[in-house]
């Protein structure tokens, strides 16, 4: 039986669904409608082509990393340079879709939810791209970490609006960047920046990310001959991963490991894995996912070392993907990825970002357990440029 | 007849409009939500909206997220309020409560034991907000075996086939969002209510209330004239933030006495 989800109602089997507030509903069904329209349209197929080649610098090339994997001494890994994109990360890849349609809606105003700031910057880049007023929802608590990030979007013209309330991080951006939606539905396209959310959100968001993944199967037989043993990506909300993995669901060869943000460990409670802490099914911001809650289904809060991993919640595919058994979901500790993060510093001449540097610290911990023709495809989904506060403050020191 | 029936039905005979106050329960204080439960009902209020707190009220502006911040502070969890629907029960087996708030807390405690519980205690409809009728067939049949009445929104932007399609579901009563955005906003449009309800009248034969940015005994008196019944819920949660744990109860009594007095004009 061949793969196809989501359901026409936006199902991905329990997980997904339209969970939202009534006064959006008819906005989230125009979506859908309107996405579905252009979709498989030839001109908006031909228009997102070129930006993504022309704008963006597409297709991202993939590199051996083969200084680090001589010292790891197994498994080769391969990085897909999604951080060599125009600003820095895949997040740009779903922006310019979003924005496309938004334009054939008539919308003249977008808002996006950000945690590390990628997001963010990914839309402030195609609002000024495109004319667009812009405004960005991030948390408080993510502003102080990622600052570079925020100073990055005003410089593109966008208005960010800091996010004072629950844990300040980027589940209170989505809850009141929905706040604003509800409030200008009429005026606003919501560019949501990962692959969760209410239907179409998850399949639209995966669609437009799957060029990184469409770009690695024709790419990998070109340098190696032969597709990967295994494809790795950081989840949050798993957009990059899902982007990655959706091409290579049908390619049975091909092992799918999504990483997940261990934060100081999944016993000790403080991380920002739903899939691997083995969290209960339950609803928030317009999907039914497995989600981080106590005992009463209140929402609780996470740790990760990186912003754009500390989410509670997680995409509904990436929910399935884990029923099913077609991928694999891991976790790795903050330790574990700033070492991989020095490591490919060191290594390669590449800083990644903090939320990369987790798919990264997976690979870097199962390759020396390989044979050194086996293969692994990392997501390296973004660079570290935003996170020089972050880790320098980790080492002790004060830039 | 349902308690909600029973009440709208009194309502009707004598020609009067229902006040539907909105408290979140645990706020200020568990102690003080039985109190002010009976409060309401004092000053004049025919149906209760009770508050189920939750972390991530992404339909409520800051007034009623405070309100749950506090609750949750205050140890409050969906458990507890059907605890208090319970106590308020010993002492008021007439006037309808309904339980407002949002699907995970429901979720969480499984639908068929929260539509079992809510019949034990005496909870007479439940709303929850981010469960649109495309999402609620579990929800709904769990609530239907237990003569729960599930409450369903609508909104400004609601189409005519959605009107239709919450007209099959929706029992005890329906609740028009009367404008585009979250609890408490400033933006109240009467005409555009004014235009909407006709088209709402012709598919929904259940009582209407109307709600969100209601804030004075004004507003609330045009609202009534055009529906069946007022919403008020962040005017009444902003009262409890800016009253003391002694005067609570009596500055709230005040407020809804004054809105009463209003809708009867």
């Amino acid at each position: 039986m061949s793969y196809n989800y989501p359901d026409s109602s936006g199902h991905f089997e329990q997980f997904g669904g339209i969970y939202m507030a009534e006064t959006l509903i008819p906005a989230v069904e125009e979506l859908r409608q309107q996405y579905l329209r252009f979709r498989d349209d030839p001109e908006f197929k031909a228009e997102f082509a070129y930006e993504l080649k022309h704008y963006v610098g597409r297709p991202s090339p993939i590199y051996h990393a083969k200084r680090l994997s001589e010292s790891l001494g197994g498994a080769q890994i391969y990085l897909k340079r999604e951080d060599l994109n125009h600003t820095g990360a895949h997040k740009i890849n779903n922006a310019i879709g979003q924005a496309l349609l938004a334009k054939r809606m008539g919308k003249k105003r977008v808002i996006a939810e950000t945690g590390a700031g990628m997001h963010g910057v990914a839309t402030a880049t195609v609002a000024a791209r495109f004319g667009m007023e812009c405004i960005v929802y991030m948390g408080a608590e993510d502003i102080q970490r990622q600052a570079p990030n925020v100073f990055r979007m005003k410089l593109l013209g966008a208005t960010v609006v800091p996010v004072e309330s629950g844990s300040r991080t980027l589940k209170d951006a989505c809850n009141e960047a929905i706040r604003d939606w509800v409030t200008n539905v009429e005026s606003t396209f919501y560019i949501f920046g990962t692959a969760a959310g209410p239907h179409p959100y998850p399949m639209m968001v995966r669609d437009f990310q799957c060029v990184i993944g469409n770009e690695a199967k024709v790419q990998m037989p070109e340098m190696i001959g032969r597709q990967p043993d295994a494809v790795i990506a950081c989840v949050g909300g798993g957009s990059n991963a899902i982007g990655l993995f959706h091409p290579y669901i049908e390619e049975k060869s091909v092992q799918i490991i999504g990483v997940e943000a261990g934060g100081h460990g999944i016993a000790s409670g403080k991380h920002a894995a739903p899939l691997t802490g083995n969290a209960k099914v339950g609803v928030l911001h317009g999907n039914k996912v497995y989600l981080m809650q106590d005992e009463n289904g209140q929402i609780i809060e996470t740790h990760s070392i990186s912003a754009g991993l500390d989410y509670p919640g997680v995409g509904p595919e990436h929910c399935l993907l884990k029923d099913i058994g077609r991928a694999q979901y891991v976790a790795i500790n903050d330790d574990e990825a700033i070492a991989a993060f020095d490591a490919l510093c060191r290594f390669e001449g590449i800083i990644p970002a903090l939320e990369s540097s987790h798919a990264l610290a997976h690979a870097i911990k199962i390759a020396p357990g390989m044979s050194k023709d086996k293969v692994l495809l990392v997501n390296l989904s973004g660079r570290g440029d935003k996170d020089m506060n972050t880790v320098a403050k980790l080492k002790g020191i004060t830039l | 007849m349902s308690r909600i029936d029973t009440t709208f039905a009194k309502l009707k005979q004598q020609q009067r409009k229902a006040l539907i106050p909105f408290i979140t329960a645990g706020d200020p204080s568990q102690q003080l939500t039985v109190p002010l439960m009976h409060g309401l009902v004092a000053a004049g209020a025919d149906v209760l909206e009770l508050g189920v707190p939750f972390s991530d009220p992404m339909a409520d502006g800051p007034t009623i997220q405070r309100a749950s911040e506090r609750a949750l502070k205050n140890g409050m969890s969906l458990r507890g309020v059907l605890g208090m629907v319970a106590e308020f029960r010993k002492q008021d087996a007439a006037t309808p409560v309904v339980l407002m708030g949002y699907g995970n807390p429901i979720e969480a405690m499984g639908w068929e034991i929260f539509a079992q519980r809510c019949a034990e205690v005496g909870v007479d409809g439940v709303l929850t907000v981010d469960f649109p009728p495309e999402e609620s067939h579990e929800a709904f049949e769990h609530l239907q075996r237990h003569n729960i009445a599930p409450i369903f929104l609508l909104a400004p932007t609601t189409n005519e086939a959605r009107i239709e399609q919450v007209a099959k579901l929706a029992r005890g009563y329906v609740y028009y969002v009367s404008l585009k955005g979250v609890t408490g906003a400033g933006n109240l449009d009467l005409s555009a209510i004014e235009q909407k309800l006709p088209q709402l009248r012709k598919h929904i034969k259940l009582p209407i209330g109307v709600g969100f940015g209601i804030r004075d005994a004004a507003t609330a008196r045009a609202v009534a004239k055009l529906c069946d019944g007022v919403v008020v819920g962040s005017r009444i949660v902003q009262e409890i933030e800016d009253s003391t744990e002694k005067n609570v109860v009596a500055n709230v009594g005040k407020l809804v006495k004054e809105l009463r007095q209003a809708i009867d004009q």
